[in-house]
């Protein structure tokens, strides 16, 4: 039997872009989004990147949680994982570790991803994995029905919260800019062009990119700001600020979270720091990571394994 | 009984008392002697009472003994004075006086005069002749100081030892050669000599001496969790990722220092959810992983186990269980978690549950989970306490392989995938209903990275695409098929030597049933009742799930009464048998122990020998008397 290296995908090489059409899945999954979801513009947004980047669907491991939101992978042609609620980036990330050659992305809800994974996001986000965490941030728990989200408003109300919510909503931006995410950013279903071009900035960014993503909920959230139109902090002359500074992005994002709660929404890059290696380069250097994929070691059946010591000798 | 000798050294928890007694015991060991460690200690980092018993015989050593005869009683250098002098107090004769009541008659005992007083124990001059206890006291502490430094009064009081026990000091001495260098080195023999030719001036009133062997083989001194850690390494795994919980912690360790310098990869991460949710993402990847924990931790990994059930997803957890409910007693033994390790998680358990009864055990049944969770495509959890994970025994050292598996089990190739019959519809079916040319119920995977083989693994019931479903015929189809693989694994364990050790007479009346760690003290009970002329035998089980029925229905039927020896307060074993087997509940006594320590060989000799009175076999003990099924 000969031995066929799994697919990697080698992120310095020239790529030709790929048909986006390859990551739609051969069988027709149930559709269970609802008409006119948010949740759609994720989906052509990913897969647009995926074309444009020239990634074949083999390289691709998508991750995602449970919610709406993490039905994700069922709609993406690649190797899916469709985890458990919250837990998507732990799995996610060994995947990477294990395979460095695969790209990894994970995906779910506000409530999945900054409720209760919040202890996972900031852990990864502290970590700097290379890999791309997209937030589907409807301010709602679209699959159970409407109820309040970390990301609801203050006075948000819900079957949950009949009386309006007395929590402040939750600074995804913020959050994972302290936590130590590489690269941050904000984009909008409603405007597909710059979706995607985030997306593919994310997903060719070596560290941890997130993407809180706003996707409309038409059926539990009707009144939220998701409709209205965003603007795009990068072309707009008003909102001048170095994305590559950590402090003036994190100024910048405070204001972004305040405006959103006063209706107005802001996209675009708001922080990248290209030059922070990965927590994978950093463990590489540590000696603590192999040079190569684990992964492949284990497919290969000529690898040789090796024993640096023999570990009984302590015990005789 | 032998000559043994069980020396047990007591002092402060951080004053060495654990390396002392582990150096001593490879010291015996490689002098040809068979050695067993006992370990308490209290949940504290320093100070608070600590003892190691090192049990040291010609003949092998399975378990904790009855009591000791040897106390090396070093004082607690923790215990503070609320005199001036501050650091050392001797107003603390706890090392001392916590350790009489397990002290057999005729018994050794040396205790450094220079921080403890005996004068403080009341009624300790009225015991030790009651009990015909050779007394020494010795200034170890002055000796060290005088000789080199303070911290070192293990050493002198290892050296005194020697000495009243008539054992060389070379294979001390060649240990801490190997062990140390320099100064320090020089200061620790010139003390161990000095302390060693006192205690020779004295005048001995004691017969106890250390027994000479020999051994066949090199011997490896090990613990249970180094069984567990160095049986993942050579079942060729290279990841693990964890949270510190005694008693885990002592595998997580081992593997986090021995795997990256082997092109491994170890994590410690943000809680168990995460522990375990790694393990299982490198696993899908194409990685042999593992991730464990106690109790508490092992509770959120209830989350990834069951997604691994779902999902297919190779997964061995190791559980280190301790006292519970809840935080429990952390140091202290139990096995109170089994229904939690069987049970825990949603849906029906669909796994495979290992309980080591011993070193040896713990090596190969790491490795038997690693197979068949590989092979099976599911969890696999090792079970053990802390009883097993900190008790050291000499091992044969070739009994470890040390050669990698890296066979990832029900795999397919790119060629394979690309021929599969199934792959006809353009999709690969990773979940096939029926699926052939595997062992029962799997159905292979691909990894992720190979051309052809893409698929959804979802933690939802899926379609054998992945694809997810709650198509009613699809729901059974898939459970059936997974609840299958444990059928099949169990028929693959039934051809192979059982896991389940029988041992005693060998058409006993009366049996003894134990899982787990408790294996080698029902072993020396047994052979203990035998050799009185009683018809006994035992049967210690390993196998949890799937359960091992025809080995354990086998030896039920073969006995008219058993008693059903294990540490936990509500016999969670007993029901598991009863559960499995759905039959013998009129003969199946039990023999219960929750206190936190191991059970000794005599406590199951005498729960046997009443076995019917009804009454517990000590205080520490409780007997629960037959039932029906
Ligand atoms: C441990 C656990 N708790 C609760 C649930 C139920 N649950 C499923 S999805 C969901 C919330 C989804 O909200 P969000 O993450 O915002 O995603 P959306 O559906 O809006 O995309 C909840 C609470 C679950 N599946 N698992
Ligand atoms: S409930 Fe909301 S989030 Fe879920 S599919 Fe419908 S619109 Fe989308």
């Amino acid at each position: 039997m000969s031995f066929t290296p799994l697919h990697q995908h080698d992120d310095d090489a020239e790529r030709e872009p790929t048909d986006r059409e390859a990551f739609t899945p051969g069988i027709e999954p149930q559709a269970t989004w609802c008409p006119g979801c948010g949740d759609f513009g994720v989906l052509k947004a990913l897969k647009g990147a995926m074309g444009d980047l020239g990634y074949t669907p083999e390289e691709v491991l998508l991750v995602t949680g449970i919610g709406c939101s993490g039905k994700l992978s069922s709609y993406f042609e690649s190797y899916g994982f469709h985890s458990i609620h919250g837990r998507s980036l732990p799995v996610a990330r060994a995947a990477k570790l294990a395979n460095p050659g695969l790209e990894v992305v994970a995906a779910g809800g506000d409530g999945d991803g900054y409720g209760i994974g919040g202890n996972h996001f900031v852990h990864t986000a502290r970590e700097n994995h290379d890999m791309t965490y997209i937030v589907f941030n409807n301010e709602i728990f679209g699959l159970t029905k409407g109820q309040t989200s970390p990301t609801s408003p203050m006075g948000h109300k819900s079957k949950t919260q009949p009386h309006g919510s007395a929590k402040a909503p939750i600074r995804p931006l913020s959050l994972s800019l302290v936590g130590g995410a590489s690269y941050v950013a904000r984009t909008a279903a409603v405007n597909p062009n710059q979706a995607q071009e985030i997306i593919k900035e994310a997903i060719q960014h070596d560290g941890f990119a997130h993407v809180d993503f706003l996707t409309q909920c038409p059926t539990w959230n009707k009144d939220a700001k998701q409709y209205v139109p965003y603007i795009d902090v990068q072309q707009s002359d008003d909102y001048e600020f170095d994305y590559h500074d950590r402090r003036e992005a994190s100024e910048m994002m405070h204001d972004v979270e305040d405006a959103l709660h006063e209706g107005e929404v802001l996209t675009g890059r708001f922080y990248h720091d290209p030059d922070r290696p990965s927590y994978q380069e950093e463990k590489r250097a540590h000696g603590d990571v192999p040079e190569d994929s684990l992964a492949e070691r284990y497919h290969d059946d000529d690898y040789e394994w090796e024993r640096s010591y023999d570990l009984m000798d302590a015990h005789k | 009984m032998t000559g043994e000798i069980v020396w047990r050294i007591a002092g402060g928890s951080g004053d060495g008392i654990d390396s002392t007694s582990q150096n001593f015991a490879k010291a015996l060991m490689r002098s040809g002697l068979h050695v067993f460690t006992h370990r308490h200690y209290p949940s504290r980092i320093r100070g608070g009472h600590t003892y190691v018993e090192v049990r040291a015989d010609d003949q092998p050593v399975r378990a904790r003994g009855d009591g000791f005869n040897f106390l090396l009683a070093l004082g607690d250098s923790f215990a503070r004075n609320t005199k001036e002098h501050a650091y050392y107090g001797n107003e603390q004769a706890k090392p001392l006086a916590e350790n009489l009541d397990d002290l057999r008659d005729g018994g050794v005992v040396v205790y450094d005069e220079g921080l403890l007083d005996a004068s403080e124990i009341e009624d300790f001059e009225a015991r030790a002749e009651e009990h015909n206890w050779h007394v020494y006291p010795m200034d170890l502490r002055g000796m060290a100081r005088d000789q080199g430094r303070e911290v070192m009064r293990n050493t002198a009081g290892v050296g005194v030892t020697c000495a009243l026990l008539d054992y060389p000091l070379e294979p001390i001495e060649k240990l801490m050669e190997d062990r140390m260098s320099g100064d320090v080195l020089e200061a620790n023999l010139e003390i161990l000599e000095y302390a060693a030719e006192q205690a020779n001036q004295l005048d001995h009133t004691h017969d106890l001496r250390m027994p000479q062997g020999e051994h066949d083989s090199e011997q490896a001194l090990v613990s249970g969790s180094n069984g567990i850690a160095y049986g993942a390494i050579d079942e060729g795994c290279r990841f693990v990722a964890g949270y510190p919980m005694t008693p885990w912690t002592e595998v997580f360790t081992l593997l986090s220092q021995h795997l990256p310098d082997m092109g491994g990869i170890a994590e410690q991460v943000e809680d168990e959810i995460a522990a375990a949710a790694l393990a299982l993402g490198a696993s899908h990847a194409g990685v042999k992983a593992l991730s464990g924990s106690s109790g508490g931790g092992f509770a959120l990994m209830s989350e990834p186990l069951g997604l691994a059930e779902m999902t297919e997803t190779p997964l061995v957890l190791v559980e280190a269980t301790r006292a519970g409910p809840s935080t429990g007693m952390p140091t202290k033994t139990e096995q109170g978690d089994l229904e939690h390790v069987l049970y825990t998680s949603q849906g029906d358990s669909c796994r495979v549950v290992f309980a080591p009864g011993n070193q040896r055990e713990a090596y190969e049944q790491t490795r038997q989970a690693f197979e068949l969770a590989y092979d099976f495509h599911l969890p696999a959890v090792v079970v053990y306490d802390q009883k097993l994970s900190g008790e050291l025994r000499n091992v044969d050292a070739d009994f470890f392989d040390r050669e990698p598996n890296p066979d990832l089990g029900a795999t397919l190739t790119e060629e394979e995938l690309a021929e599969a019959a199934h792959y006809a519809t353009g999709t690969f079916e990773r979940f096939q209903h029926d699926p052939q040319g595997a062992p029962e119920g799997v159905s292979p995977r691909s990894i992720p990275g190979q051309a052809d083989g893409r698929y959804l693994a979802s933690g939802n019931e899926h379609h054998p695409t992945g694809h997810i479903s709650e198509d009613p015929d699809n729901r059974v189809a898939q459970m059936d098929r997974r609840m299958r693989k444990l059928a099949a694994i169990r028929e693959r364990l039934d051809e192979r030597e059982s896991n389940q050790v029988r041992h005693g007479a060998a058409d006993a009346t009366v049996g003894v049933m134990t899982y787990g760690s408790n294996q080698g003290t029902v072993h020396e009970a047994v052979d203990r009742l035998v050799e009185d002329g009683h018809s006994v035998a035992s049967l210690s089980v390993s196998d949890l799930m799937p359960f091992p029925e025809a080995d354990v229905g086998e030896f039920l039927d073969s006995v008219e009464t058993c008693l059903v020896v294990e540490m936990n307060a509500s016999g969670q074993f007993r029901g598991l048998v009863q559960r499995e087997l759905g039959t013998h509940g009129d003969i199946l006594h039990s023999l219960l122990k929750y206190n936190g320590e191991p059970f000794e060989p005599h406590e199951i000799v005498e729960a046997v020998e009443g076995l019917g009175s009804g009454d517990p076999a000590t205080a520490a003990t409780r007997y629960v008397p037959a039932g029906s099924d």
